[in-house]
């Protein structure tokens, strides 16, 4: 389980708890969160659900994909250095009290 | 539309959500009543073939909206709700309670159902389509069931459908045999020598594949389970499961009984508008009229989201046109396959990357050409190539053969000229 804190680009802040496994996309759609979209269900196949990570964070995450590298060339917002992709994170007790950005578009 | 008037939506799937949701965006502020027969609140499709088939997933990662959330956009949710008839003169829609809603704007989002076969035995124990949640996990039922009694797995059908759920299959340690009718896999989407790789793809990972498949009966045992696919070689390929996955229909049925115009399915526009200026449609029910006359029915999450948007944009008066390249994709065993563009009518190939090395490294796409024109590509586990391809299709560029087939040269580059 992980504490994880969305920030959208209006502000608007949410603390979800997140069941071990669950992805951060999963956590944000159940939720109502309409800075991440998730079209495509988590197949990273459609980059709807881009999002900045803390950057102290970084290294707590496993590295991403070689298919989430190339997705992330497809977002819709600036990618930067801690852009991710938040249907290939996987929530762990590692990943407590993470926060993420969300940008202002998806798509 | 103003807040005074209703809209209803037919169809709580991936397209009556985007509809609703896309509704609000655009400012609507009167009521939305979503109407789905399914007991279930929106969830995604994708994973049924893979990792809710696989048992990785729950219910609840696998929803897209519960009603809460749909409540907080002012979005009412109805579910296991069966609509009768759409009285188009009294805009209203009749439900098989008895019951009637009243509309200003109606979206029609009522999907597809999987072909049967027209076999007897068909709708024996044991044969299995997939479209829905349920489906899905009467699957993974009856999986569970051949695994204990080390009963083998048909598919019926060499798709996209059918190979998914062979690959979730083989990898629970099932005896997988599918068959095909046609002379190739994916034969009506991937150029031939990339239908080769994926058999040799499935082949590897020990599933059997027979082609030109002439299916003549199906066994049904003594307690009306289906025990085995008979071929007309005569040969019984045993089986605790047969999966059908030979196509769908579009659900075109109401607005047919409503006098819509439908062809293989509820024909609208690029802006998925109706032959009713009050309906729109959107998703797998739908048939596009292109701008040369022809039809075009597509079945993707794509297609369900953009003519979603467009079809809320045109209930509110604005032209949405979905224009962009079709893309799709498919998961199998530890392959991504993308595709961009509609490969119809392909008479030349050209190949970027190793496509004949090892199957386990592999990352190559495969270019289709129709007259020296760059018409659609397919990617495997090469997500770069195909977000090019998305780009050089939407930009109208064709670069040619030799320069696709260059590794060194850089097509995303090339789509930004």
């Amino acid at each position: 389980m992980a504490n994880i804190t969305y920030i959208e680009s209006s502000g608007q802040t949410t603390t979800i708890n997140l069941n071990d496994g669950w992805s951060l996309m999963q956590g944000a759609t159940a939720n109502g969160i309409d800075g991440i979209v998730g079209e495509c269900g988590g197949s990273c196949a459609c980059a709807t659900c881009h999002c900045y990570v803390d950057e102290a964070r970084l290294a707590d995450l496993p590295a991403p994909s070689a298919g989430e590298l190339d997705m992330l060339e497809n977002v819709a917002a600036e990618r930067r250095p801690n852009s991710r992709l938040a249907c290939q994170i996987k929530a762990t007790a590692a990943l407590e009290g993470l926060i993420v950005h969300l940008p202002e578009m998806q798509e | 539309m103003n807040a005074d008037d209703s809209v209803v939506v037919i169809g709580a799937g991936q397209a009556g959500v985007q509809t609703a949701e896309a509704l609000r965006t655009l400012g609507f502020a009167g009521g939305i009543t979503m109407l789905g027969d399914e007991v279930h609140a929106p969830y995604h499709r994708p994973p049924l073939s893979k990792a809710w088939l696989a048992g990785e997933m729950d219910a609840a990662q696998l929803t897209m909206r519960t009603a809460e959330v749909l409540a907080r956009k002012h979005i009412t949710l109805r579910t296991g709700v069966k609509v009768s008839f759409i009285d188009r003169a009294a805009k209203q829609v009749r439900l098989t309670d008895g019951s009637s809603l009243p509309y200003t704007g109606l979206v029609l989002a009522t999907g597809s159902t999987p072909r049967s076969l027209s076999l007897p035995g068909a709708s024996a124990k044991g044969m299995l389509a997939l479209r829905s949640r349920d489906d899905a996990s009467a699957m993974a039922e009856h999986m569970a069931q051949c695994v204990e009694k080390q009963l083998g797995v048909v598919v019926i059908g060499g798709g996209f459908i059918g190979l998914e759920v062979a690959a979730t299959a083989r990898k629970k340690g099932l005896t997988v045999t599918v068959l095909e009718a046609a002379p190739r896999l994916l034969g009506r989407v991937l150029a031939p020598v990339l239908s080769d790789w994926v058999a040799a793809l499935h082949r590897s990972h020990g599933a059997e594949l027979v082609l030109n498949a002439q299916i003549a009966a199906l066994e049904v045992d003594a307690t009306g389970a289906v025990s085995g696919v008979r071929l007309s070689d005569g040969r019984v390929v045993p089986a605790g499961l047969v999966v059908v996955g030979i196509g769908v229909t579009a659900n075109d049925q109401l607005a047919a009984a409503a006098g819509l115009e439908c062809e293989r399915g509820i024909v609208v526009d690029a802006c998925g508008r109706s032959s009713d200026a009050s309906i729109v449609a959107a998703g797998d029910c739908t048939a596009r009229r292109m701008p040369d006359g022809s039809l075009v029915r597509l079945e993707s999450v794509q297609n369900a989201t953009e003519q979603g948007k467009s079809a809320a944009a045109a209930l509110m008066g604005q032209a949405r046109p979905f224009t962009a390249t079709p893309w799709f994709w498919s998961d199998q065993f530890d392959k991504k396959l993308q595709m961009a563009g509609l490969s119809m009518g392909a008479d030349r190939w050209a190949v970027r990357g190793d496509m004949a090395g090892d199957l386990a490294t592999a990352s190559f796409s495969v270019f289709h050409y129709r007259k020296g024109v760059l018409i659609a590509a397919d990617s495997v586990n090469a997500g770069r190539d195909h977000l090019a391809v998305r780009k050089l299709l939407d930009a109208g560029l064709s670069p040619t053969p030799e320069q696709v087939a260059d590794t060194a040269c850089d097509l995303a580059a090339l789509a930004k000229q």
